[in-house]
C-alpha cells in the first residue's frame, strides 16, 4: 500500500520517542480514569434518582439538545461559536484518537478511513480544526475584549472565572496547531522527499503551516513533527486532566447529563425517590441540608455546567439584585464538592450547605419560574434543587418569619391570609352577582361536571375576586353545569410545596383531592395557574385540568364564543405569559388566540414573551417573602411592556395581576399603563346577545 | 371606702402625663375621694416631682431612699408593701414600670389585681367595675373586681382625661422612714438609649405615620412620598419596625417615640392603645383604614374608609399640584 | 440550665375576627381557631437558644384542658424537651391570681432555674409572671428583650421600656422573667414537627397531685372576674368622610392646611 509505505518514511521521525509516547499514554489515561473515579466518589454516596427508565425519550433529547445544540442559537454570538466547537470537536474526535495510536504504532489507520474515505475525512477535519482554532481566538477575543456581562462573577460569588476560561481556550487552540502542524510537518516532509504527499485542505490551518514549512530544512521537519507529536499528546492528556477541575468538565459529562435530564416540566422531584406519601412520616431528615442530600443527578449538574451565565442571564430575581444567581447555585456546589472530595486523601466532615455555601435569603429569592432551565444549553435542573434546600431549611425551623404567619394560617385556615373558612365563597355569593349569574357550591345535594377551582388569592383577595366572578360568568355563557367546592375547598398549596413545606401541601392536597373527588366532578378548570400546575402536577387520580385560557380558547374556534368589537382602539395590548401556564405547561397560544380574536384589539410582543417571558415577581407565599432587593421584578416587567409600546397587558393569572398592578403604581404609570386578566377582558368583550349555540 | 392611691412615675422632677389621670381614674371609683399620691426616689428631683403633683392631690407620700434613685420595681414593690394599709386601691399606670410592679405587689398585699383598665364603672358593693379591652382592642370587657381585701389597679395611658377641676394646695408628706431597708435581687445597670435616626420624628409637626396596612417594605415610599409633598415626616407603628421596614427611631408608642405633632396622618394603623400612647399634644388626626372598625376610628378627628396604598399617592398628587399653583 | 416556660393557648386575633355572640355578651368560639400565644412562643425560642448556648432542659407547662395539649405539641417540636399539662375541673374559671397559684404548685415540684412566660396573653394583662414571681419570692423582670447568661447564677437582662430604650439589669437565679415579643425570631415548626412528637405522652398534673387546696383556685377563689364582652360604641370620635376618593382627597388637603400642616 502506498499509504502505509510513506507513513512507514515520514513516521520514522516517531520511532524514537515510542517509548516516551506509550509512556504518556499510559499516564495520560491513568490519571484521567483516577480523576474521573474520584469524581464519582460523591455521586455514589448521593440520594438516588431513578433515571434508567425510558430510554427512548432520554435519547430523543440527546438527538435534540446534546446532539442538536438546540437551545444554543438562543444566545447567536456564542451559541453560534460553540456549534462550530462542538460540530468541530465531534468531527476530530477520530482523528484525535488516530494521532494518538500513530505514536505507538506508526502505521495505524482508523477502520474505515483508508483510502478515498479517509482523504474526503483528512480534508474535512483539516477545515474543522481550523474552524475551531479560529473560534478560539474569537471566544478569547470576547472574553478579553468585549467582556459580555453574563460572564462577570459578582463580588460575592467569588473570583472571576476569565483566567481559566481563558486558559482552557488556550489549551484547546495549541491542542488544534500541534495537530496541524503535525499534518503540516508530515506533508511538508513528503513533499521534499518527494513522496506523494496527503492532500491538505487549501487555506486551512495545516495547509498554511505546510506552506510556511515549505523551505525547512528535512531535519528539522523532523524535530517539528516530532515535537508537534509531543505538544499535541502532552496537550490532550493535560486538557483531559484539567478539565474536570474546571468550567470545561461538560466537554465529558454533557452527554449524560442530557441523556439523565428531567423528563417532565412542571414537577417537583419527591421528597426522597422510593419513599412513598405515607411512609414520609418515616424519613428522619427532609431536603438538602449537606451536600450528600443532593442526588447523583444533581452533583452532575454541578459537574456540567459550563459556566456560560445563560440561566443568570435569564433569572428575574437576578435581574432585580436579589442575592440568588442561579449559575452560582452550581458553581458553589461544584467548588465545594472539589474541595471537600478532594483528588488525595478522605472528605472530612461535611458542612451545612446554608450559612455556609448558600444564602438562606438566596434560596428563598427564587420564584421558581423557570427561566434559568428553560435557557439551560445542558438540561440542568434548578427549581427542584431550590425546593430540596428549602426542604431543609423548614425541616430545620429555618423560615423567615414574614412566612411563619402565612404558613400557620395556611395550615389552620387553608388559606395564608388567615381568613375563616367559611368566606371562602363570598366572592360567589354576593347578593348581586348571584342574580347575574348564580354558582352552586357542591357537595351538599349539589353536584356539577365542571369544576371550578378558585384558590385562595382569588377566593379572598377583594380586586382578584373579580377574576373569580368573570370565570363564572364566563362559564355560565358557555352553559356549563359547573360548581366551586366552597369552604371545602383550601388552597392548592402549590407554593407551599415550592417553599419546602412538604408535609403541609400533602395536608392541603388530601383535604382537596377528597373534597373534589366527592364532588363527582368529570372536568376541573381553573384560573390560576399556581392552582392549575398543582391540580395537573403535584396532585394524583383527580379529573382532568385546563386553564381557563384553554377552555376560552377551544370555545372561540368552535364558535361558541364570540367577541365585541373593542370599543377603545387606541390601546395596544401585549400578553404577559405567567411562568405557571408558559414555561411549565406550554400554553403559550391559547391566549393569544383568544385576544387575536377580539375584533380591533391591536396586541404587540414584548421581548421577552414565551418560554423567555419575566417573571411577574411570584405567586403564593412569595407575596409574603421580603426579599432583599433593588427593584420590583414587576417593575421592570411593566417597563419592558412600555418598551414593546403596550399600554394593557394582559395577564392570566391573579398574582401577576396583583405584582403588575403593583408594580404599575411603583412605576408612577397609573393612568398610562393598565393590566387587566384575559377571563376580564373575555367577559368584557363576549357577545351575549346572540342565541347560545346548542 | 378603701383609702385610693396612685403611685406616680416621674423622671428628672417631671411627673408621668398619667400623673392627672390617674386621679381622674380615682374619681371614677369614688367621686368623693381625695387620692394620695406615692412618690419613690431621690434627692431634688424627687421633690420637685412631689411639688409638681401638689396641685392634683391632696396629699403625697414621699419614699426617699438612695436605692430608690432609679426606679427598681423590685425595690419599690418592697417598699409599697411596707407603706399601704391594708385594703387599699393602688392605681398604677399601665406602663412599662406598672407592669413591672403590678401583679407582684397585688400578691404582696394579698388583694386583687387588673390590668390596663380603659374605664371605671364605680364601685357596687364590695366590687369595683373596669371596662378592659380584649384581643387587640377587638371587643371590650366588663369585668368584676373584688376589692374586699384591696386593689391594684393599672390604667391605661390616655384612657382617663385629667379633670379640669380647680388644683389642690397639697402636702407632702415623708414616709421615707417607714420604708426600712430595701435590697433586691435585681440591679439596675443602666439605660440604653435608642440611637437617634437620621430623622427625629419628635421634631416634626406633621406626621404622615404608617402602620400594618402599609404592607410591604417597598410601600413605604408611597408615604415618604407624601410627606416629602407636605414637608413632614414619616413615622410608624410597631409592626412596621418588627418587620424592619422601618428604624426603630422612627417609631410612635410606648415602647417607640413620644411625638407631639400639629397634625397627624394615621394610615392604615389599627390604633393599638400603644401606639396611640405616643401621641402627646392632641393633634388634629386624620385616620385612612381599610377596616371601617379600625379602633383608631374611635379616637380619630377624620376618618376615611379607603386603601392608603390608593388614597396616598391621590394626596400626594393634590399637594404637588397645590404647590405649583402657588409656584405660579 | 432548667429552664420552665408557661405557655398558653389563645385564640389567635391574625386567623381570627373576634365577633360577638348572638346573645351580645360572649365572643363567637364556633370556628375560631387556636394557637400559642405569640410572646409565649417567643419565650420558648429564647429558651431552646439558652439552652443551646450553656446546655439544660427545657419545659414547657400550661394550665389548661385537653385541646391544649396541641401547643404542648407544637413547642415540644420546637425543641423543648418536656411539655407538661395542668389539668384539673377545679381550676376552671381561674383569674391570673389563681394561675399563678397552680404554676407555683408545679414549679416547687421541680427545680427550675429559670421560668419564663410570655409579656401577656391576647386575652390577658400580663400578669400571671409577677404574680408567680411573688409567691415564689422569686426576683422578676418584665418585657425583657434579651437575656445573657453570666457567670455565678446570674443574668444580664434588657428591658424594653419607653422612646426604644433598654434598661439593662443583673439578676440573680432562680427568677421568673415576661418576654416581649422580637427578643429573638422563632424556628417555624411544622405540621411534620408537631408528628414526630405526637405520640411522645405529655404528663398531667391534677389538683391533688400539686398538693392544691381547691378553695385557692377555681372561680370560687377568683377576685377578678369578666363579666360579659362586649363591643363599644363606634365612632365616637372620627367624623367619617363619606365621599367619594377625589372629594376625600380634598377634604384632607383643606384640613391639613386649616391645621397648619401645609408648608
Amino acid at each position: 500500500m502506498v499509504g502505509s509505505y510513506l507513513l512507514a518514511q515520514v513516521t520514522d521521525w516517531l520511532a524514537s520517542g515510542r517509548n516516551l509516547f506509550l509512556a504518556i499514554h499510559v499516564l495520560g489515561v491513568a490519571c484521567f480514569a483516577y480523576i474521573v473515579a474520584r469524581r464519582l466518589v460523591p455521586l455514589l454516596r448521593a440520594e438516588r434518582d431513578p433515571r434508567w427508565d425510558r430510554p427512548l425519550a432520554r435519547l430523543s433529547k440527546v438527538c435534540k439538545f446534546w446532539l442538536g445544540q438546540w437551545k444554543h442559537p438562543r444566545y447567536k454570538t456564542a451559541g453560534t461559536l460553540h456549534i462550530l466547537i462542538f460540530a468541530g470537536f465531534i468531527l476530530l474526535a477520530t482523528r484525535a484518537f488516530t494521532v494518538l495510536i500513530v505514536g505507538v504504532s506508526e502505521n495505524f489507520v482508523m477502520p474505515g478511513l483508508s483510502g478515498e474515505a479517509g482523504h474526503i475525512y483528512n480534508i474535512i477535519t483539516d477545515y474543522a480544526a481550523t474552524v475551531v482554532f479560529l473560534c478560539m481566538v474569537v471566544a478569547v477575543i470576547r472574553r478579553l475584549i468585549f467582556k459580555p456581562g453574563r460572564y462577570e462573577v459578582p463580588e460575592r460569588f467569588g473570583k472571576t472565572h476569565k483566567a481559566d476560561a481563558v486558559f482552557l481556550l488556550a489549551l484547546i487552540a495549541i491542542l488544534m496547531v500541534a495537530d496541524s502542524l503535525f499534518a503540516a510537518a508530515k506533508a511538508a516532509g513528503q513533499s521534499q522527499q518527494g513522496q506523494p504527499v496527503e492532500f491538505l485542505a487549501v487555506l486551512s490551518l495545516p495547509w498554511l503551516l505546510q506552506v510556511a514549512l515549505a523551505s525547512a530544512s528535512l531535519p528539522t521537519l523532523g524535530n517539528v513533527y516530532f515535537g508537534a507529536y509531543l505538544l499535541h499528546e502532552i496537550t490532550f492528556y493535560f486538557l483531559l486532566c484539567y478539565r474536570p477541575f474546571g468550567i470545561q468538565f461538560h466537554v465529558e459529562t454533557s452527554l449524560f447529563n442530557v441523556y439523565f435530564a428531567k423528563l417532565e416540566r412542571g414537577t417537583l422531584k419527591p421528597v426522597k425517590w422510593g419513599v412513598s406519601d405515607e411512609r414520609l412520616d418515616q424519613v428522619k431528615s427532609f431536603g438538602v441540608k449537606t451536600y450528600e442530600d443532593f442526588t447523583w443527578k444533581h452533583m452532575l449538574d454541578f459537574y456540567s455546567c459550563a459556566d456560560c451565565g445563560r440561566c443568570s442571564d435569564n433569572c428575574p430575581a437576578n435581574a432585580v439584585g436579589r442575592p440568588l444567581s442561579p449559575r452560582f447555585i452550581g458553581i458553589k456546589a461544584r467548588d465545594y464538592a472539589y474541595q471537600h472530595y478532594p483528588m488525595f486523601g478522605r472528605s472530612g466532615n461535611g458542612k451545612a450547605l446554608i450559612g455556609n455555601i448558600y444564602s438562606e435569603d438566596e434560596i428563598w429569592s427564587c420564584t421558581t419560574c423557570g427561566a434559568c432551565e428553560e435557557e439551560c444549553p445542558l438540561l440542568v435542573e434548578y427549581i427542584d434543587k431550590i425546593v430540596d434546600l428549602r426542604r431543609g431549611m423548614v425541616d430545620d425551623g429555618n423560615v423567615p418569619q414574614s412566612l411563619q404567619k402565612p404558613l400557620k394560617a395556611l395550615e389552620s385556615r387553608g388559606n395564608p391570609y388567615g381568613k375563616m373558612e367559611k368566606k371562602r365563597a363570598d366572592w360567589a355569593n354576593a347578593k348581586e352577582f348571584q342574580q347575574v349569574c348564580p354558582v352552586k357550591t357542591v357537595g351538599k345535594g349539589d353536584s356539577a361536571d365542571l369544576l371550578y377551582f378558585v384558590d385562595s388569592i382569588t377566593s379572598y383577595d377583594d380586586r382578584m375576586q373579580s377574576i373569580g366572578r368573570t370565570t363564572a360568568r364566563i362559564l355560565d355563557h358557555l352553559g356549563e353545569n359547573f360548581g366551586i367546592l366552597g369552604a371545602a375547598e383550601k388552597d392548592s398549596g402549590h407554593e407551599v410545596r415550592r417553599f419546602g413545606e412538604e408535609t403541609l401541601f400533602a395536608a392541603l392536597r388530601d383535604h382537596n383531592a377528597g373534597a373534589i373527588k366527592a364532588s363527582g366532578a368529570k372536568r376541573i378548570v381553573t384560573a390560576d395557574p399556581h392552582a392549575f400546575n398543582a391540580l395537573k402536577h403535584d396532585y394524583k387520580d383527580i379529573p382532568p385540568v385546563q386553564h381557563i385560557s384553554q377552555v376560552i380558547a377551544s370555545e372561540v374556534k368552535a364558535g361558541k364564543i364570540k367577541f365585541n368589537a373593542l370599543e377603545n382602539k387606541t390601546n395596544v395590548y401585549t400578553y404577559h405569559d405567567p411562568c405557571y401556564l408558559g414555561r411549565h405547561n406550554q400554553v403559550y397560544d391559547d391566549p393569544r388566540d383568544v385576544l387575536d380574536a377580539i375584533p380591533g384589539l391591536k396586541r404587540v410582543e414584548m421581548t421577552r414573551s414565551k418560554d423567555r417571558s419575566f417573571c411577574c415577581g411570584g405567586g403564593g407565599l412569595m407575596l409574603f417573602y421580603e426579599p432583599k432587593e433593588e427593584e420590583r421584578m414587576g417593575v421592570k416587567r411593566v417597563q419592558m411592556a412600555v418598551n414593546a409600546g403596550a399600554n394593557v397587558i394582559v395577564t392570566a393569572c391573579p398574582f401577576c395581576m396583583v405584582n403588575i398592578e403593583d408594580a404599575i403604581k411603583v412605576a408612577g404609570l397609573e393612568g398610562k399603563m393598565s393590566a387587566i386578566d384575559l377571563a376580564e377582558l373575555v367577559d368584557q368583550q363576549i357577545a351575549r346577545e346572540e342565541p347560545q349555540a346548542a | 371606702m378603701a383609702r385610693i392611691f396612685a403611685y406616680i412615675v416621674h423622671k428628672a422632677g417631671v411627673p408621668h402625663d398619667t400623673a392627672t389621670q390617674l386621679a381622674a381614674a380615682a374619681k371614677k371609683i369614688d367621686l368623693a375621694s381625695s387620692p394620695t399620691a406615692i412618690l419613690t426616689g431621690w434627692g431634688p428631683g424627687l421633690d420637685a416631682a412631689c411639688d409638681n403633683v401638689c396641685a392634683s392631690y391632696s396629699e403625697i407620700w414621699k419614699l426617699s431612699s438612695e436605692v430608690l434613685a432609679y426606679p427598681n420595681a423590685e425595690l419599690v414593690r418592697q417598699a409599697l408593701a411596707k407603706i399601704l394599709p391594708p385594703g387599699s386601691i393602688l392605681l398604677i399606670a399601665h406602663e412599662h414600670f406598672g407592669i413591672d410592679l403590678a401583679p407582684g405587689l397585688s400578691i404582696k398585699l394579698n388583694s386583687a389585681v387588673v390590668s390596663d383598665a380603659v374605664e371605671i364603672a364605680g364601685v357596687a358593693g364590695s366590687f369595683l367595675n373596669i371596662v378592659r379591652q380584649e384581643f387587640g382592642g377587638q371587643v371590650s370587657a366588663h369585668v368584676r373586681c373584688d376589692i374586699s381585701s384591696g386593689a391594684v389597679v393599672t390604667v391605661r395611658p390616655g384612657a382617663f382625661k385629667a379633670p379640669e377641676s380647680a388644683p389642690v394646695a397639697g402636702i407632702v408628706v415623708d414616709k421615707s422612714s417607714e420604708v426600712g431597708a430595701l435590697t433586691a435581687r435585681r440591679r439596675y445597670l443602666g439605660t440604653i438609649v435608642a440611637e437617634a435616626g437620621d430623622v427625629d420624628i419628635t421634631k416634626h409637626s406633621v406626621l404622615v405615620s404608617i402602620g400594618r396596612g402599609i404592607q410591604e417594605k417597598d410601600n413605604v415610599a408611597i408615604a415618604e412620598e407624601l410627606a416629602e409633598a407636605l414637608g413632614a415626616a414619616v413615622s410608624c407603628s410597631r409592626p412596621v419596625v418588627d418587620a424592619k421596614w422601618m428604624e426603630k427611631s422612627r417609631q410612635v408608642g410606648s415602647s417607640g417615640k413620644t411625638v407631639k405633632p400639629k397634625v397627624y396622618l394615621a394610615c392604615g394603623i389599627s390604633g393599638a392603645f400603644q401606639h396611640l400612647a405616643g401621641i402627646k399634644g392632641a393633634p388634629f388626626l386624620i385616620a385612612i383604614n381599610k377596616n371601617p372598625k379600625a379602633p383608631i376610628f374611635q379616637v380619630a378627628d377624620v376618618g376615611i374608609v379607603d386603601d392608603i396604598l390608593e388614597f396616598l399617592p391621590e394626596l400626594t398628587t393634590k399637594v404637588r399640584e397645590l404647590h405649583s399653583v402657588a409656584a405660579k | 440550665m432548667e429552664i420552665l416556660v408557661c405557655a398558653r393557648r389563645v385564640p389567635d386575633t391574625s386567623e381570627n375576627e373576634i365577633e360577638l355572640n348572638s346573645a351580645g355578651n360572649d365572643i363567637e368560639h364556633d370556628e375560631l381557631v387556636y394557637s400559642i400565644n405569640e410572646a409565649d412562643n417567643y419565650a420558648v425560642e429564647e429558651a431552646l437558644q439558652i439552652v443551646a448556648r450553656v446546655g439544660g432542659n427545657v419545659t414547657v407547662v400550661t394550665v389548661g384542658g385537653e385541646g391544649d395539649e396541641e401547643v404542648l405539641r407544637r413547642e415540644m417540636a420546637m425543641g423543648a424537651n418536656h411539655g407538661v399539662l395542668i389539668t384539673d375541673d377545679a381550676f376552671s374559671g381561674s383569674d391570673g391570681r389563681g394561675i399563678a397559684t397552680i404554676l407555683k404548685a408545679f414549679v416547687q415540684k421541680g427545680n427550675y432555674d429559670l421560668i419564663l412566660t410570655g409579656v401577656q396573653a391576647e386575652a390577658g394583662g400580663a400578669q400571671v409572671g409577677g404574680m408567680l414571681s411573688a409567691l415564689l419570692d422569686y426576683p422578676f423582670a418584665s418585657l425583657v428583650n434579651s437575656i445573657e447568661v453570666l457567670d455565678g447564677r446570674k443574668l444580664k437582662i434588657s428591658r424594653e421600656i419607653e422612646g426604644g430604650n433598654k434598661e439593662l439589669h443583673e439578676i440573680d437565679l432562680p427568677c421568673v422573667l415576661s418576654i416581649q415579643t422580637g427578643i429573638n425570631e422563632p424556628r417555624y415548626v411544622g405540621m411534620r414537627g408537631i408528628r414526630a412528637v405526637a405520640s411522645v405522652p405529655i404528663p398531667t398534673f391534677s389538683a391533688s397531685e400539686l398538693a392544691l387546696d381547691p378553695s385557692v383556685v377555681g372561680e370560687a377563689a377568683a377576685k377578678v372576674k369578666r363579666v360579659d364582652y362586649f363591643v363599644p360604641a363606634l365612632g365616637k370620635g372620627a367624623e367619617m368622610l363619606h365621599g367619594n376618593r377625589e372629594e376625600n382627597v380634598d377634604r384632607v388637603l383643606e384640613l391639613v392646611a386649616a391645621k397648619g400642616g401645609l408648608k
